[in-house]
């Protein structure tokens, strides 16, 4: 039955519906054709004819469920008019295919197709960068041109990838399916690193269309809360209570001329208070489930930072022995060097110099230029500012342009 | 579907091995052949021969020309394959896994393809396959 449709024009419906339903289309389209790229040409050739068709005859009461039909119909009428797909569709698809009243309604399946979506975008058999490539393309719906742009890729390289990354898909035959008991944890790993890294490169952003750049971090957050509505599981839940932490500080990490202001000076007034509450509310249900991991611990020491009114009355016993269990979960000489940090904040300097100089002498962080300005930060506290400028000097030695280099120079020329 | 399992080691950890570890290994690899078919997933298996025992062999203007050994100076050569069935990638991934020598070195999972001939999709690997071809 059509709903009442007012002369509210149905451009704009199908507008809106295309925003919040495509994706979800995508997802059974692709499970019930086999296919990304037939899938996407169905998904097309659905809202062509919702354009052509709704005007006449109103917007459908179950839209999605209408462009999933119309989409897999159009599909096999194309599919079957090409004769030399018709071999292709002897295998198991056909039965799906064949069967026009298949599953399509339910609500439930359709939230598994978006697991099943994302799960195979990840699959770690696909390059990372292919893997980041794919999600932002096929999940979030962005263009190639919109992630070439983000990405500081040129536009036919991500196209290649996302070729390459579907042909993998096809020919490899990487099952479309949510991972079984066994496999979750690592492949949920795997999902997680996906979407932190697509966070990271608009939170990090110190090049290019820095606001272009910073709507990944959005497109990262939109992510990591469809993960955790779909897949509650204490590390997705802890990764997005990251996000949500370092987003909620993003105005005061940056001058407005793009220049890094440090956690200390930065002014918390203009945190985004509600946001800290919610992710710490999500750090503390993570926490809780005794399955936390690295994500949910990260979290955790953000939510200490955040929660702190003024940077001196900063919890740093409790930042130390959460840094003490990160190590534990995920030993890293990065982790081990913001740990030496935080002992340096709460038993000194000198403490602190110490254990970075021990780092240094294995030589695992020779090359990374945060230690050396972590040291030269260390002695220019302690007034030693020969140290902190030859420190400094090798810090510079080894950034690249932008912000953190402008960082390094001031305060160097200040030491 | 089928997967080759391409098995890459050291072959001069595989020769300073000792006498009972490497029987250990290869009764490993025994028992591992029967689980497969026992469980349907096994279609073919070798050990091969130390790398230096190639020849290869190039066909040019229909005249086979003979070199020694391979081509390669990296430290990983492929000693072994199997070849398998399984659903799909997921599944050959877990059956990789299991490769009793997996541990020691690298395996390599590779979907394997039909030969299509006039829009016909012949095994490679069926006997019956090539006979109907030739008839």
């Amino acid at each position: 039955m059509p709903s009442a449709a007012a002369p509210l024009s149905v451009a704009e419906a199908v507008d809106s519906i295309y925003r919040a339903e495509s994706r979800r289309v995508l997802a059974t389209l692709i499970r019930q054709l086999g296919d990304f790229d037939v899938a996407e040409e169905a998904l097309h050739e659905a809202f062509v004819a919702a354009v052509e068709q709704w005007p006449r005859d109103g917007v459908p009461e179950n839209p999605r469920a209408w462009l999933v039909t119309t989409g897999r119909f159009k599909a096999i009428d194309r599919l079957r008019r090409r004769s030399k797909h018709e071999v292709a569709l002897e295998d198991e698809h056909a039965e799906a295919i064949a069967d026009p009243a298949a599953g399509v309604d339910d609500a439930e399946g359709v939230e598994d197709d978006r697991l099943r979506l994302i799960f195979t975008c990840c699959h770690p058999a696909l390059a990372p960068e292919a893997q980041v490539a794919l999600t932002l393309r096929e999940v979030c719906g962005l263009t190639t041109e919109e992630i070439a742009r983000a990405h500081l890729a040129p536009a036919p390289t991500v196209a290649q990838r996302i070729v390459r990354a579907k042909a993998k898909i096809r020919d490899a035959r990487i099952p479309y399916e949510v991972p079984g008991r066994g496999e979750l944890g690592a492949r949920l790993e795997s999902v997680l690193r996906v979407i932190y890294l697509v966070f990271n490169e608009g939170y990090l952003a110190s090049s290019g269309d820095a606001l272009t750049r910073h709507d990944l971090s959005g497109e990262a957050i939109r992510l990591g809360k469809l993960l955790v509505e779909l897949l509650p599981e204490p590390e997705a839940v802890g990764l997005l209570a990251l996000m949500l932490l370092h987003d909620a500080r993003r105005a005061s990490r940056t001058t407005p001329q793009g220049e890094l202001v440090p956690l200390e000076d930065q002014d918390r007034s203009s945190w985004n208070r509600a946001q800290i509450a919610d992710a710490a509310r999500l750090v503390e249900a993570s926490l809780a489930s005794g399955r936390f991991g690295p994500y949910a611990i990260q979290a955790a020491i953000a939510a200490v930072h955040a929660e702190a009114p003024d940077a001196a009355s900063t919890d740093w016993a409790q930042i130390a022995g959460l840094y003490g269990v990160l190590l534990e979960l995920s030993p890293s000489p990065v982790v081990e060097l913001n740990q030496a940090v935080a002992i340096a904040m709460r038993d000194g300097p000198e403490a602190g110099i110490a254990r970075i100089d021990a780092i240094l002498e294995r030589g695992e962080l020779a090359d990374y230029h945060l230690a050396h300005a972590a040291r030269a930060d260390l002695c220019r506290r302690l007034g030693r500012s020969e140290e902190a400028r030859a420190s400094y000097r090798k810090a510079l030695a080894l950034t690249g342009q932008g912000p953190e280099r402008r960082f390094l120079e001031k305060r160097l020329a200040e030491s | 579907m089928r997967y080759l399992c391409l098995i890459y080691l050291d072959e001069r950890e595989l020769a300073a091995m000792p006498q009972k570890e490497m029987d250990a290994l290869n009764a490993r690899h025994l028992r591992f052949n029967e689980e497969l078919v026992a469980s349907g997933h096994f279609v073919e298996a070798e050990a091969l021969q130390p790398a230096a025992s190639t020849t290869a062999i190039r066909v040019r203007n229909g005249k086979p020309s003979l070199t020694d050994g391979p081509f390669t100076e990296t430290k990983e050569m492929v000693a072994g394959f199997y070849v398998i069935e399984a659903r799909d990638l997921n599944e050959a991934i877990q059956v990789a896994a299991r490769i009793p020598s997996a541990p020691l070195g690298t395996v390599e999972v590779r979907p394997c393809r039909d030969l299509e001939v006039g829009g016909v999709a012949y095994k490679a690997s069926s006997k019956s396959g090539g006979r109907i071809f030739n008839s």
